[in-house]
């Protein structure tokens, strides 16, 4: 569904990405996971036209995307929930979620999508006249999910959807996304909650200074040593021979 | 008390005019991070708008109009042929754009129109005033007020009621994650400036009531107190543009009524040293959103 090939990106003058190969299939949750730096939510931002790559080609369902106009890219079904949820918070819930549903016209449509995120969300609607940025941190994630949803995405992708949320909550979000997958969605994951992360993916990338490093099932990056050590950004990856699909170019 | 009335209808008059002058500055600056200082410059347009239309046949509310539609389409106009292409550069750019727009705004009245002041026509109604208890009370000051009023309240429906206006207020607040739920950037950042030229042909009308008159630099004034009204009222909130336009006219006629008769010159002086005292202790301005500016 979502394939990036050899994607080199920069900030400036700061390389951030050195060749990204990464792929998505339809109804699969793959995660990225990586120290701080390591260009996951750089990742994220060429794949949402946010950051524009330098080289490299990222096609969604067959067409080319690299370098819409995010605008564009969520038209093509593609939705975000950024990391630090980036709600609008002087907004109220509902004002958020009609945000959220601003490609879709159907007026009717979007009453019945309203239903369905109250629905799903209950705590939400009791908070659906209040300014967003009154919500706690757990609600306010609800909220850039449910606002995401309500363009009726074909990949959802989320940046580190556990950061600074207590534990409970964490489990929470997690099993949200969980219920999400099994429904069918396909999802784009990034976390630096690597327990999580393996826990709910069907397959993950380990990301370490703008490369893919390792790739492969949460059992086999579980397996592998060096997992916490690259994420904690200390040990070298020398741990044996790359595994195949290892997409790094350099 | 007549003085105290006075007073209230002065503050209250001119600060309609500088609220709406703010408030589409801010607008644009809440979006786009661009104090737009070709914005004087819509005022000047709208005046020589009128000023052509001077000696028609119709009524002064159709030239009222035209001259209104002539402001918001040259800011439409503007931000299409200017600030769209240097958009993606970088603010400095823009900012240089604005400034650039704004001369060649002015050098075109100078060139083609004249250097010299020119009668714009007025209803007969903005020279006549109301007595109440003793105080003449000009009805072009109250006209500015209830216009004010009504847009305020309609500005206030756009924001709250429509996607549209929703839109903008999440726009203003962080256009990046605006975007990436679907709302194109060309239309809310249109949409920003016709708002913005709509408030500034307006004020356009009532600004130039005062004097009858307009000439090729009139746009500096209202700029500065639209700029200096948003940076006191803080420039990431569209209720502190309003607010800031009504605190800048307190300091202003205050500074009128009360300074000795001597220091009435100075007086501007005194106001915008007020203002820089207000922000050394209040930096955000008076009305403080909570949020982090976006880089």
């Amino acid at each position: 569904m979502l394939e990036l090939k050899d994607v080199h990106a920069q900030y400036g003058a700061i390389v951030a990405l050195r060749g990204v190969s990464i792929a998505v299939a339809e109804g699969e949750l793959v995660a990225l996971i990586g120290a701080n730096g390591a260009g996951k939510t750089t990742t994220l931002a060429t794949v949402a036209g946010v950051l524009r790559p330098r080289s490299g080609a990222i096609r969604f369902r067959g067409a080319d995307i690299a370098g819409l106009a995010p605008e564009a890219i969520v038209r093509r079904g593609i939705a975000m929930v950024p990391e630090d949820r980036e709600i609008f918070p002087a907004l109220t819930v509902e004002q958020n979620l009609r945000l959220g549903a601003f490609i879709r016209r159907d007026r009717a449509e979007y009453a019945r999508d309203l239903d369905a995120t109250w629905a799903r969300f209950p705590i939400l609607r009791e908070r659906a006249l209040q300014p967003a940025g009154t919500l706690s941190g757990g609600e306010q994630q609800q909220l850039a999910i449910a606002r995401a949803l309500m363009s009726h995405p074909r990949l959802l992708i989320l940046d580190e959807p556990s950061l600074g949320l207590a534990p409970k909550l964490v489990d929470q979000v997690y099993g949200l996304i969980k219920k999400l997958h099994a429904g069918g969605m396909t999802i784009l994951l990034v976390e630096q909650n690597v327990t999580q992360a393996l826990r709910v993916a069907d397959r993950v990338y380990l990301m370490r200074m703008g490369r893919v490093e390792a790739e492969g099932t949460p059992e086999y990056l579980r397996r592998r040593v060096d997992v916490e050590g690259a994420y904690f950004g200390k040990a070298t990856a020398n741990g044996g021979p790359p595994p195949a699909g290892h997409g790094g170019a350099s | 008390m007549i003085q105290a009335l006075a007073f209230v209808v002065d503050v209250l008059s001119l600060g309609s005019l500088y609220a709406l002058m703010a408030l589409g500055l801010v607008l644009v600056y809440g979006i786009l991070r661009l104090v737009n200082f070709a914005y004087g410059e819509l005022i000047m347009i709208a005046g020589y708008t009128l000023y052509l239309l001077n000696g028609s046949p119709v009524p002064w509310l159709v030239m009222a109009a035209c001259a209104v539609v002539a402001a918001v389409l040259a800011s439409v106009l503007t931000e299409r042929v200017a600030f769209r292409p240097v958009r993606e550069k970088s603010l400095t750019a823009m900012l240089i754009t604005s400034f650039a727009v704004s001369t060649l705004f002015q050098n075109a009245a100078l060139l083609f129109i004249s250097p010299r002041a020119r009668v714009v026509p007025l209803p007969d109604l903005f020279s006549e005033s109301l007595v109440v208890g003793g105080l003449f009370v000009p009805i072009r000051d109250l006209i500015a007020v209830a216009v004010t009023l009504i847009m305020l309240a309609a500005f206030t429906v756009l924001l709250n009621r429509t996607v549209l206006g929703i839109a903008l207020r999440a726009a203003a607040d962080n256009f990046r994650m605006t975007r990436m739920l679907g709302v194109p950037a060309n239309l809310i950042i249109s949409v920003a400036f016709a708002i913005s030229g709509l408030l500034a042909g307006t004020v356009a009308l009532f600004w130039l009531g005062r004097t009858a008159s307009v000439t090729p630099g009139i746009g500096l004034e209202p700029l500065i107190v639209a700029f200096v009204a948003t940076v006191l009222g803080g420039l990431n909130s569209l209720v502190g543009a309003v607010v800031g336009g009504y605190a800048l006219a307190l300091i202003t006629v205050g500074i009128n009524t009360f300074l000795p008769q001597v220091l009435v010159d100075y007086r501007q002086a005194f106001a915008f040293g007020l203002v820089i005292l207000i922000l050394l202790f209040r930096p955000e301005g008076l009305v403080w959103t909570g949020r982090h500016s976006r880089t």
